[in-house]
């Protein structure tokens, strides 16, 4: 650049370096605009004022012309905001409309931990109240059918609620809200199931399913087809699942010590325990757990990326293992019922990892090697989906059809179709080929299929079977 | 004449897009070309920029990297990619439409159309 200016621009420089560092300093106290960020607007701040100093500005006059024309850091902060949502989307749901800057937030919180603790003791209530009308718990026996039935319709009404509540959801989308959930309080308590049907444990297994997503459309304000929207309520519900773990981990201690301690005196706490704690407590738990994930998002924050960070390598290296031996000794999977759904099982944390591993992703960053290690994930869990399905196969070709068997394979080949695209868009992101966001789109574009598949299991399952 | 904040950013994507199909380029510089092209009249808050490339880059249209600049500072350039220019050429013929649409109707009964149609 200009030599003969570099002198008088030497003296002054230091009121410039002093206004960038502070200006940075500004910026860097807003959660949207990251370092990166903050490094290419600094480059631009100094562009801007070296091209003023050399138009004949003084170094101060010249930053400050720069800073104005760089735009008031509430906008700047919002519009990254916006284009960067994962980086912000905590702040959004906490206020959604004090645009990022926080100055409602001490009296939102206070009031929202009272509606949450309201709900949780409604949602409570919901699964004591049939009890006043003979359907009630005991201790060493099996839940009584009303209960498995019903077993999302006691708490994810009430979430629902809390995030309509919350996210303020026009009269017209409350009705629409209210659709889902009442059509299933109908149809599974009209349905005729025999006694211990195999079609009712399913139905109310994939009713949560399909309730969950429903919720969604609280969650999303109705913007439900959105797809940041979508990813934003992936990454609540990973984050919900973390804070329910915790809270069953702590409420488990908490029921074991209460045992012991009444025991060690000669009472026997087990009834109330059973029949009163417990499942007020995992029903309450599941609007606590959401109300944390809203509140206070930055203490999971850093945990979401860990977890996967670990995960994801460990599981990897288990499917590898188990390839490895089966290849190794030629033994084929048993054909248990409780195998496959143990299968099932796997495929769900390792199609959740990978969502989570998604969700919790700087879609900006270049492909690294923990994406080769998550495409591994996927063709490893793609192998034992492939076992898997053979063997269910054979167990349905020598026994035919029964509900858990058709629900196996329905969700193996949902999972299927999911991770195997899944892994080409992988590869094609690691081959530079795709964009990240192809990704993302794609586990978005997927989530209305698990909520279908839920439906049929629910509605279409039991007649297909005799209600047994 | 000042140009309608909506206008300004339904017209960000067509403009970078364009600009940086004349090579790669830096924030910076993409606003003064725009400042350039449209003789002072379209102003853009410089910062606002930004979170129109990350867009475009998040969508695969432009690619970013981190360079150095004249004086050895860091700096971050974009690319037009092979489906950014697709999206360009999309945009062209979108924004065709409204033109030829709007000087046909509107302008020209208002007689406001400098050309004339």
């Amino acid at each position: 650049m200009s030599q003969k200016t570099d002198k008088s621009k030497e003296a002054a420089r230091i009121p410039l370096e002093e206004g960038i560092a502070e200006w940075r300093s500004y910026v860097r106290r807003r959660q949207a605009i990251h370092r990166v960020d903050a490094d290419e607007l600094e480059d631009h701040l100094r562009t801007q004022a070296t091209m003023l100093v050399e138009a004949g500005l003084a170094e101060d006059e010249a930053f400050l012309i720069a800073v104005k024309r760089i735009g008031a850091l509430d906008e700047l902060s919002r519009e990254f905001g916006r284009e960067h949502s994962e980086r912000l989307w905590k702040r959004l749901v906490v206020g959604p409309d004090d645009g990022g800057d926080g100055a409602g937030k001490g009296t939102g919180t206070l009031k929202e931990a009272l509606v949450a603790v309201a709900l949780a003791v409604a949602a409570a209530a919901a699964i004591k109240i049939p009890e006043l009308f003979g359907a009630g718990m005991q201790v060493n026996q099996e839940l009584p059918a009303f209960y498995v039935r019903n077993l999302s319709l006691f708490e994810l009404p009430l979430l629902a609620v809390f995030f309509a509540w919350k996210r303020s959801l026009a009269p017209a989308g409350r009705l629409w809200l209210a659709v889902p959930f009442v059509a299933a309080a109908v149809a599974i308590n009209l349905m005729p199931f025999a006694p211990r049907a195999h079609t009712e444990v399913l139905a109310a297994m994939h009713l949560f399913i399909a309730l969950w997503l429903a919720v969604g459309y609280a969650y999303a304000t109705g913007r439900w087809r959105d797809h940041d929207q979508r990813m934003n309520y992936v990454r609540f519900s990973g984050e919900w699942f973390i804070y329910y773990a915790l809270i069953a981990l702590g409420g488990g201690v908490l029921m074991g010590l209460t045992g012991f301690v009444f025991s060690a005196i000669g009472l026997k706490p087990e009834p109330l325990l059973v029949t009163w704690i417990l499942p007020c407590g995992a029903v309450g738990a599941v609007i606590i757990a959401a109300w944390l994930v809203e509140a206070k998002q930055s203490v999971i924050e850093n945990m979401a990326p860990v977890l996967t960070l670990i995960f994801t390598p460990l599981f990897a290296l288990l499917l590898l293992a188990f390839l490895g031996t089966m290849a190794w000794t030629g033994s084929g999977i048993g054909v248990g019922r409780e195998v496959l759904i143990g299968f099932d099982l796997l495929l769900v944390v390792v199609a959740g990892l990978v969502l989570y591993a998604i969700s919790a992703r700087d879609p900006q960053k270049a492909p690294g090697p923990f994406d080769a290690l998550q495409l591994l994930l996927i063709v490893c869990a793609l192998l034992v989906d492939a076992i898997a399905l053979w063997a269910i196969a054979a167990r349905i070709s020598e026994f035919g059809f029964s509900p858990n068997k058709l629900a196996a394979l329905g969700e193996n080949l949902i999972l299927l179709v999911n991770l195997g695209w899944s892994a080409v868009l992988y590869a094609r992101f690691l081959t530079r080929r795709a964009a990240f966001a192809m990704l993302e789109r794609w586990q978005t574009a997927y989530l209305p299929v698990y909520a279908v598949w839920g439906c049929v299991v629910v509605v279409v399952f039991p007649p297909l079977f005799g209600f047994k | 004449m000042n140009i309608g904040k909506d206008l300004v950013a339904a017209s960000a994507t067509p403009l970078i897009l364009s600009i940086l199909s004349e090579g790669e380029s830096y924030g910076y510089a993409i606003i003064k070309r725009v400042a350039e092209l449209s003789g002072g009249e379209l102003q853009w808050t410089d910062g606002m920029l930004y979170p129109v490339l990350h867009r475009l880059e998040r969508n695969g249209f432009v690619k970013a990297v981190w360079g150095q600049s004249e004086s050895g500072r860091q700096r971050k350039y974009y690319r037009l990619t092979d489906s950014g220019a697709e999206e360009l050429a999309s945009q062209r013929r979108q924004w065709h439409v409204v033109d030829s649409t709007l000087r046909r109707t509107l302008f020209r009964s208002l007689h406001l159309t400098p050309q004339g149609g």
